[in-house]
Parts: structure tokens; C-alpha cells; sequence
């Protein structure tokens, strides 16, 4: 017996056969489109460095996704290469060198994606993990911050530092247009910074996490088209908020308040944009929640108590980690058996 | 079983049957200690050296060593060893010594020694055993040094010290960190199990090729 060609295997699932109107091309573009704001906002803020480094992570993510992609599914256009590179472009310092933003691109979707086979395999938010090899190979490039707002001296149209340093050669960091973000500020200094510039984003930082703002609109944007789980971002405010008040409430001194820690660093687009990636956040309502809650403990304690300013990359890829197990823990009662059989 | 020749016995170890890059074993010290080229090669030949020696004792012994204890009587050989390399390398690199600190010691629970041992020097004559620990020792070697220099090259900028780069170069700080370790040897994993399935496919392509011919 000859087997019967088929083009595509036939696909069998379980009822109910809906057919949605949403394709993951779509979803994914609709995201870049949403983030178009908070790009044009970075823009606004850093000026054509801005730009160039996220054109540099886009660079570094598509070229690795079409070289790893020439063999196997093809989703180089549906987007999701994109995000990636836009999402890391907007978590790097606005004079970070486009040849370090170009390997962070590569090494997100390099490594954090297609080497657990590609789309929708992936642990970990790729994005993040680039961002977090970024950390931890060029440290001090990626925790130079150029200054922003009145404190920046030059023309918008100067770069923020030394984008176009040659590749793998050092940046030349020049000390008196750098500065400390307001996350910096209050752990080293313990000065806070204004709420309304942390709101409106005129404080040093990274790309895109300075306009709290504007994220919230894309984001109430993406939950209402049901593109993101709004009880991910909405756990981890939550959270955020009640331990720093709790916190704030017994040494005001000590603890910063908790609408500074909603609004500085990298929080609002870590929770808006990263924590809601839909391959690495849990399938369940009530996973999302003990997800959201994770996160917001775990940025609340290293800001806190541990040696670094910002905490949010780790918090997001840590519970990235253990999403296969929150995901078995909320796994809903199948109709009809008991509550006791449930099986772990 | 088809008896092997003592060429076999030498080559294998090498690259076919690599202790590394194939078995997967003796990852402790290539993950902790291939920071740099110096400190990989040292390694290298402190564990080449004491599965030299351990492997002709062993199969030298094998008479006498009474099956029930045979894996306490290996590791009191090994040791022996061990401390005599440990006390050479004081003597001769005494910084690199302090570098490699307690992963000198920790060759005497080496896998790729005590495997050799069970496997093969306990089984064979004192000349196929040498033979079998000098290819093992140089694979171990040779995946040793593909770590070093991968890690160094790019982790500092230079090549057993001497800088390649020039003076502006910045360090991927993170190839000489533990996590730099990892990505190394996956990305040597990788690219071999790369190679050897295109070779495979490459291969079962021709046969059926020439089956049609």
C-alpha cells in the first residue's frame, strides 16, 4: 500500500472547531504596532540614538532568525522576530554601541529561541535573555546612562554616547553627559525623583522604559484587543504596590513610595510587554495571578535587598522558569471527576 | 566481539570516541577551569598525566585486585597520583597551580579516569591500556583547549596572554564567568552533533543514490 501524499498532515483537536479570526502573524504585528508609541516616545526623549539601537537589535534578531529558518518552518515575517528586537532595543541605555545591541538581538533569538525550536518553544522571553547576556558580558557598557532632560547639554540631535563604536572594540564613555537613573539614585543616594517626570519619562534610563505613560496606553490597547492577559500586568502592580506601601509605611526613610517604585525603571514595560509574551506566561487565569504576584515579590526584594538597582529582567525570567510548573498546579478539574482524583 | 588493534586503541580516544566532546564526561573540570588557554592546558595534562599512570597500574594489578573492592583499590591509584601531580604542579606553575585550586584535587573523581579504568585497563594488557590512556588523555586535552581558547579569545581579548585585538577591545565578560562555560561547550556540542547529522544524511543520500544507479 502506497501512503497518500498529502501536503498538509491531517489535524485532529478536539471540539469545539472555532475558527478564530486572529493568526499569530497578526497578533505579533499588532504588538510592534502597539509599541510603535513607546518607540516614538524613546525617540522624543534620546534622540536619534534611540532609533539607531533599536534598528541595531532588530538587525541582530531578524538576521539570526532568517539564517536559522532557511531550513524548517518559515516565520521570519510573522513578526515575532521583531518584537523581540524591538523589546530589547528599548531595555538598552540610549548610548549603548549598535554592535552590542546587534549580538544581544542575535544571541535572544539565537538562543533563546530557536535553539528550543523556534517560535512558540521557547522557556524564556527572548528578548530578556539577550538583554540578560548583555548584562553580564559588557556590564559597564549596559549600565552607562546618558543624561536626559535639562540635564543634557548637547542638542537632541547628538548622539547619547558612542553608538558607533567599532565593533568589539570599547565605547569611549564621556563622564559628564552620563548620569544615574532615578532607581540608581535611590539606592545609592537615596534621593527620590519627581512622580512627574518618572510618569512622563524625562529621567535617565533606558529606552524605553521612561514613560510610564505611554506603555499603559499601548498595553490598555493590547489587553482590550485580547492580545495580552491584563491580569498578568495587573498582578504584578498589585503586588509591586502593596509590598512597597506595606514597606513604605514602616520606614518612609528607608523604603521608597510605592507609586516611585510603579513608575521608575524598567517595571511598566516589563509588565505590559515582556511578562505577557504569550509563548512564556502561564495558559491558565489563576496562573497568571500567581505569576503576576511572583514577579512583583521578586522586583520589590532585589530593588530592595539585593545588589543590583533594577530587578526586573530577573524577576521575569525567573518566573519564566517555573511557568511548566504553575501551569500544572492551576490545571482546572476535568468536568465530571471528582475533586479528590485530581491528579499532580 | 571483534577484538580491537592497538592503533584503535589509540585513536579512538582522540576524537571518535572523545571523552568530552562525545562521552559527556569529566565536565567538572571543563567547565570550571577553561577560563584561559594556560589554565585549560595545565589541566589538560595534570589529568593526561595521573590516567597515564593509573591506567598502567591498574591493568598492571588487575590479577590481584579482588572484584568486590576493585572500584576503592582504582581510586586509591588514582589518588596517588593525584597528589604526585598536585605536588609537581606547586613546584613548577606555582600560580597556575593557585588558579586551578581545588579542581587539582578533585581529578581523583575525574569519570573519564575511573571509566577508563572499569572499562578498559581492567580488562586489557598494560601495553593496549597505556595505549588507551594516551589517546583518551589527548582527547581530554584537545576538548580542553578548543574551551580555553573559544573562552579566552573572546572572554579577554588574547591568546596565552598575548593580546589579538589590540588595546580598545572589550571583554565578553561573561565567556570568563561560570555561564560562559556553559555556552562553550553547547555551542561545541552543537556544532559537532551539527556536522556529524549532515555527514550521516550526506552519507544515507549516496547509498541511496547508488542503490538507484
Amino acid at each position: 500500500m502506497t501512503p497518500t501524499p498529502h501536503s498538509q498532515p491531517i489535524q485532529v483537536m478536539a471540539a469545539p472547531h472555532f475558527k478564530g479570526p486572529d493568526s499569530t502573524p497578526q497578533i505579533m504585528w499588532s504588538v510592534v504596532a502597539s509599541l510603535c508609541p513607546v518607540i516614538a516616545a524613546s525617540i522624543y526623549f534620546f534622540g536619534p540614538s534611540a532609533l539607531l539601537v533599536i534598528l541595531a537589535s532588530c538587525a541582530g534578531a531578524i538576521v539570526t532568525e532568517w539564517a536559522f529558518v532557511r531550513s524548517g518552518p518559515r516565520t521570519l515575517f510573522d513578526g515575532s522576530g521583531m518584537i523581540t528586537g524591538v523589546l530589547l532595543g528599548l531595555t538598552l541605555p540610549p548610548g549603548f554601541p549598535l554592535w552590542m545591541a546587534f549580538v544581544g538581538g542575535a544571541f535572544g533569538i539565537g538562543f533563546g529561541k530557536m535553539i528550543f525550536g523556534g517560535l512558540g518553544q521557547n522557556i524564556f522571553n527572548p528578548a530578556l535573555l539577550g538583554r540578560a547576556f548583555l548584562q553580564a558580558a559588557f556590564p559597564v557598557a549596559i549600565t552607562t546612562w546618558s543624561a536626559s532632560g535639562e540635564a543634557w547639554a548637547g542638542s537632541w540631535w547628538h548622539l547619547r554616547g558612542d553608538n558607533f563604536a567599532l565593533p568589539l572594540m570599547s565605547p569611549h564613555v564621556v563622564d559628564t553627559l552620563t548620569g544615574a537613573t532615578p532607581l540608581g539614585f535611590m539606592k545609592f543616594e537615596h534621593t527620590a525623583t519627581s512622580n512627574l517626570d518618572l510618569l512622563l519619562g524625562s529621567v535617565n534610563g533606558s529606552i524605553g522604559e521612561t514613560s510610564g505613560l505611554v506603555i499603559l496606553v499601548s498595553g490598555a490597547y493590547l489587553a482590550w484587543k485580547n492580545f495580552l492577559n491584563w491580569r498578568i500586568p495587573a498582578s504584578i502592580f498589585l503586588s509591586v504596590a502593596g509590598i512597597a506601601s506595606v514597606l513604605h509605611a514602616i520606614d518612609a526613610a528607608r523604603y521608597p513610595s510605592p507609586i516611585f517604585m510603579l513608575f521608575s525603571g524598567g517595571l511598566m514595560l516589563g509588565a505590559v510587554f515582556m511578562a505577557t509574551d504569550m509563548v512564556t506566561s502561564p495558559v491558565t487565569n489563576r496562573g497568571c495571578w500567581i505569576f503576576g504576584i511572583g514577579i512583583g515579590f521578586l522586583v520589590v526584594s532585589i530593588r530592595i535587598w539585593g545588589g543590583l538597582s533594577e530587578g526586573v529582567m530577573y524577576a521575569i525570567l525567573l518566573m519564566n522558569a517555573l511557568v511548566p510548573f504553575i501551569n500544572r498546579i492551576t490545571q482546572p478539574r476535568v468536568f465530571g471527576t471528582s475533586v479528590k482524583v485530581r491528579s499532580l | 566481539m571483534r577484538k580491537s588493534t592497538a592503533q584503535e586503541d589509540l585513536l579512538r580516544g582522540i576524537w571518535r570516541e572523545n571523552p568530552v566532546l562525545v562521552q559527556v564526561l569529566g565536565l567538572c573540570p571543563t567547565l570550571a577551569v577553561t577560563n584561559t588557554v594556560e589554565n585549560s592546558l595545565v589541566m589538560g595534562i595534570a589529568t593526561f598525566a595521573v590516567l597515564l599512570g593509573s591506567s598502567f597500574f591498574v591493568s598492571l594489578f588487575k590479577r590481584f585486585i579482588p572484584n568486590e573492592i576493585r572500584i576503592s583499590v582504582y581510586i586509591l591509584i588514582i589518588a596517588t597520583f593525584v597528589t604526585v601531580a598536585e605536588m609537581c604542579l606547586e613546584a613548577l606553575v606555582p600560580e597556575v597551580h593557585k588558579a586551578l585550586g581545588a579542581f587539582i584535587a578533585l581529578i581523583v573523581v575525574n569519570c573519564i579516569i575511573l571509566g577508563r579504568q572499569e572499562a578498559f585497563a581492567a580488562k586489557n594488557t598494560v601495553w593496549r591500556s597505556v595505549l588507551d590512556a594516551i589517546g583518551s588523555g589527548l582527547g581530554f586535552i584537545l576538548a580542553m583547549l578548543m574551551m580555553g581558547s573559544l573562552r579566552e579569545v573572546i572572554g579577554y581579548g588574547t591568546f596565552l596572554g598575548i593580546p589579538l585585538f589590540g588595546d580598545s577591545y572589550e571583554p565578553w565578560v561573561v565567556m570568563i564567568l561560570p555561564p560562559g562555560g556553559f555556552l562553550t561547550l553547547g555551542v561545541i556540542l552543537l556544532t559537532l552533533g551539527y556536522v556529524e547529522e549532515r555527514r550521516r544524511a550526506n552519507r544515507v543520500s549516496a547509498m541511496s543514490a547508488q542503490e538507484r544507479a
